[in-house]
């Protein structure tokens, strides 16, 4: 079989299939299961990442994982909570007063306690480490890309502040740095106002260069488009998402009538779909090398999205070992089901063609050609 | 191809209109070039062209300006994008995305371009200008040129007829500068784009211009071939002022026909020879030994050894990036220096004298005086009286010493305006006069002269000199090798962190043809720098052909 050539996937797959490993994570505690998910995505990251900035974050979302496991055991041991007969070892007890009832500060802990905080923590961190292998393997720009039209000016506003935040931070320490040339210790309410207003003139003046640049370059043509549709296409848009935020309380919140729910999300949805389609409809925009959704994707999508579908199965078959029993305390015993299910989430890293190799270095000037000419 | 019709612009507020009746046409094909004086309007002229003056900046405008026979009055700029190609000061201020490619297809993606046509313009587009080897390159790790490259890359994507620039060389070293307007040239020549643009160092363009647009100052402009309209401006690059001392007519605007023509001057000349370097440099004013500063893993001045003296203008040359900034940063102590020893003479130090980057800020700030590139970062106060004030208390100086030292430098600086609405020069002055007073005995100016106009930049060269004058020890960061040859007494060159020449002016700047001033391309090899020299040399002989 002939290697496939190496390209870049469709942002949306990498997040596909991210959202289905952390649903499979949601559906079960047993430690077993969920450190074979935090194994199979860092597999897949590590195989399938880019030397971008971005795709260097996943080591942060592993220490933000641990970091989650080991407040949680803390907060066990601190606040008590979940009880147990197997004492590990006695704390001494801090007495509360008698209105914190049923608060306890630290005392006897149980083995069954810490192992909960365990569990949970696991889960809470394996859905997060998750998050982070999609943020590591899709280019978060390229999604916004792939945006659909009609909301394609909300994801250049978002492209423009993340270029602005970086410029900022230089501005910041650019005049940082001219305020001492004028002796300010750099202290005070004083030099506040003196780095203050230079970055805020900067970068006032910065953004109106942009929006001018940007403008002759085309940007925000509304072409022969009538006013009175683009006015139906921002109200459709706008209230379907309105409808669409009032469903999903009245779905999440058991006290509000049922009509609030199920319905008014779908009727949302439809509004806003409606929307997108009729403003889409008027976009005369192309895109450039856009990303397509190809084999690769699919197959990735769908082994994400498999994983947490057979996971969601193997929890009406045999809910047993997806949650381990603490009393009694056993050791977590694990069935063929979902160590397949989570397996099936490793694919990506086999099947999918490897990422393109980094841009060759290039040097900053070009020194040895200026020197001929020179 | 731009036609503007009786046009006059006024802004909101201001006293007398920017453009008063301007009567124009700019034929198909044409490199056109706009001079004039800071404040005369040029960039409201370029601005009119697609219609960003007056949607943009507010204003009102009468008369009509039409591009390929459509109006910018009925129509806003963003339908002007296939027509007029606009490419700012600042590159990098107009970038959108973050990569080249995604920046050449922006463009086209707006004007809803096809597919393949993009995938196909894109590559012509990095071949014509030679970026080809920058493609995935992110835009903010590349140099000033290359950023500028590809900011007319971007623009001429969507096929413009008329593409406009804004100073699009002031801000690079001279070989940068090269490599931009070559590929400026390549368009004009090889496509037929028109070209509208402004500049203020006309030396570099003024001789590949069809037309010049000169615009006086009262809000008229007058157009016409360069040859002829530059006799009677009052700004002119060295070259127009070398032929008018030597009266030549018509005036030269190349080096090629000034030096086919020089025969006679440099006969005229024999005999004479420029003043030799003063017997400059009193007492050392600042001793550098092996300064080291490093950005992490990159090292951007390398074991630096550099003496200052009294009364010595340095001049501190080389490409964009070469470690310029750095290095003056470093020797006055407030950016970061890895390593290396800094040290100026003060009262009570003793022999080793006192290193600015160990002392307080305030301390430093009295030994060595630094004017960094953005000078308006040091300015926060809303009017100028209040930054003498301001300046006054915080150098421990007598109230009006900075005022006093204003006045000395730039006269007549109304007290109560505001710093941002003042001229470049007006402004760099009041900087100056800000750092000056604190009396540091050593000052460091980074790219003081750009955005100057020539006559700026004559009177801020007379500033330098009275500063160095009065025993200061100057050095000046600058790519401008005609300022550079008329002002100062030595020069530096760095390169990759290194000064790799470092002698009195003539002897550097006329031994590299890239940093030779035009003065001496046309005179050499004897080693004459500025009109100004030329000039003094004819004068006694009072010859009746040369006083014109």
């Amino acid at each position: 079989m002939i290697t496939p050539l190496p390209r870049a996937l469709h942002p949306g797959a990498w997040w596909l299939w991210a959202l289905g490993l952390a649903v499979a994570a949601s559906r079960t505690t047993n430690p077993v299961l969920l450190l074979l998910i935090i194994a199979v995505a860092g597999y897949v990251v590590v195989s399938r990442r880019t030397d971008a900035p971005w795709a260097l974050s996943f080591r942060m979302y592993l220490l933000f994982g641990a970091f989650i496991v080991v407040m949680r055991v803390l907060f066990r041991i601190v606040f008590g909570g979940g009880q147990g007969s197997t004492i590990l070892f006695t704390l001494p007890e801090i007495p509360l007063p008698e209105a914190a009832a049923g608060i306890r500060l630290l005392g006897p802990v149980a083995a069954e306690q810490l192992l909960g905080g365990v569990y949970d923590g696991l889960q809470l961190a394996a859905m997060v480490i998750c998050i982070g292998a999609a943020n590591a393997l899709a280019n978060p720009k390229r999604l916004l890309k792939s945006l659909p039209g009609a909301l394609y000016e909300i994801g250049t506003s978002v492209v423009v502040a993340l270029t602005v935040a970086p410029q900022l931070i230089e501005s910041v320490q650019r005049v940082r740095r001219a305020r001492r040339l004028r002796g300010a210790s750099g202290k005070g309410r004083g030099a506040l106002r003196g780095i203050l207003i230079p970055v805020l003139e900067d970068a006032l003046n910065r953004s109106l260069a942009l929006a001018a640049a940007m403008a002759s370059r085309g940007y925000g043509r509304v072409g022969a488009t009538p006013a009175r549709t683009r006015l139906l296409t921002g109200l459709l848009v706008i209230g379907g998402l309105l409808g669409v935020c009032a469903g999903l309380y009245g779905t999440l919140d058991p006290s509000a009538s049922r009509l609030l729910g199920l319905p008014l999300l779908l009727g949302g949805s439809a509004v806003a779909v409606a929307g997108f389609l009729l403003g889409g409809r008027r976009v005369r925009r192309t895109s450039y090398r856009p990303d397509r959704w190809r084999g690769a994707e699919l197959l990735t999508a769908a082994a994400g999205l498999g994983a947490g579908a057979l996971m969601y199965v193997s929890t009406r078959v045999d809910p047993a070992n997806l949650y381990p029993s603490l009393s009694p305390l056993s050791w977590p015993e694990v069935a063929a089901l979902p160590v397949a299910a989570i397996l099936v989430g490793l694919l990506p890293a086999f099947l999918t063609p490897p990422p393109p190799p980094p841009a060759p270095a290039v040097p900053q000037d070009a020194p040895a050609l200026q020197e001929t000419r020179a | 191809m731009i036609t503007f019709d009786s046009v006059s612009f006024r802004y909101d507020g201001a006293a007398r209109p920017t453009l008063a009746g301007v009567d124009l046409r700019v034929e198909e094909g044409e490199l056109c070039l706009i001079a004039g004086r800071t404040g005369s309007g040029k960039s409201t002229l370029l601005g009119a062209v697609n219609g960003l003056v007056p949607r943009f900046t507010g204003g009102e405008l009468h008369g009509t300006v039409t591009v390929a026979g459509q109006s910018t009055h009925s129509r806003p700029p963003q339908e002007f994008a296939q027509l007029v190609g606009v490419v700012g000061q600042d590159p990098l201020a107009g970038f959108v995305t973050d990569t080249v490619e995604e920046e050449l297809a922006y463009g086209m993606e707006q004007l809803a371009i096809g597919p393949e046509t993009m995938r196909k313009r894109v590559e012509e587009t990095l071949d014509l200008l030679g970026i080809a080897e920058l493609r995935h390159r992110p835009l903010r790790t590349l140099s000033g040129g290359q950023q500028q490259r590809v900011a007319i890359g971007a623009v001429l994507t969507a096929h413009p007829s008329v593409l406009v620039l804004d100073e699009p060389t002031s801000a690079l070293d001279p070989t940068a500068a090269e490599d931009v307007l070559a590929a400026i040239l390549r368009l004009v020549h090889d496509l037929g784009t028109t070209v509208v643009i402004a500049e203020h160092r006309m030396e570099r363009v003024l001789q590949y211009a069809d037309r010049l647009l000169y615009l006086p100052g009262d809000g008229t402009v007058r157009s016409g071939a360069p040859a002829e309209l530059i006799a009677e401006a009052d700004i002119a690059p060295p070259i127009v002022h070398l032929g008018r001392i030597a009266g030549w007519d018509p005036l030269p605007l190349s080096v090629r026909d000034a030096r086919r023509r020089a025969a006679g001057l440099r006969e005229r000349l024999a005999g004479h020879l420029p003043p030799g370097p003063a017997a400059r440099g009193g007492e050392v004013a600042l001793t550098a030994r092996k300064v080291t500063v490093s950005y992490g893993e990159r090292i951007a001045v390398r074991e630096v050894d550099l003496a200052l003296r009294g009364g010595e203008i340095v001049a501190l040359m080389g490409r964009n990036g070469s470690g310029k900034s750095s290095l003056l940063w470093a020797l006055q102590g407030s950016g970061p220096r890895r390593s290396g020893e800094v040290a100026v003479p003060a009262e009570g130090a003793g022999a080793q004298g006192t290193d600015p980057g160990a002392v307080s800020a305030r301390q430093a700030r009295a030994l060595v005086g630094l004017v960094p590139q953005t000078a308006a970062d040091l300015l926060y106060l809303q009017t100028v009286d209040g930054e003498c004030v301001q300046a006054d208390t915080e150098s421990g100086a007598e109230p009006g010493t900075c005022r006093a030292l204003l006045d000395l430098l730039t006269p007549g600086i109304p007290g109560e305006r505001h710093p941002r609405d003042l001229s470049e020069g007006q402004r760099l002055a009041l900087v100056l006069a800000v750092q000056l007073t604190a009396a540091p005995g050593v000052v460091l100016l980074d790219e003081p002269t750009r955005g100057l106009d020539y006559h700026a930049k004559r009177h801020f060269g007379q500033v330098v000199r009275e500063l160095a004058d009065g025993g200061r020890a100057v050095v000046i960061a600058t790519h401008d090798v005609e300022f550079v040859a008329a002002t100062a007494d030595r020069v530096t060159v760095m390169a990759e962190g290194e000064i790799v020449a470092d002698g009195p002016t003539a002897e550097v700047i006329c031994s590299s043809p890239s940093f030779a001033p035009q003065v001496a391309k046309i005179l050499g090899p004897d080693p004459w720098l500025t009109p100004d020299q030329v000039a003094a040399a004819l004068a006694p002989a009072a010859s009746p052909e040369g006083a014109r």
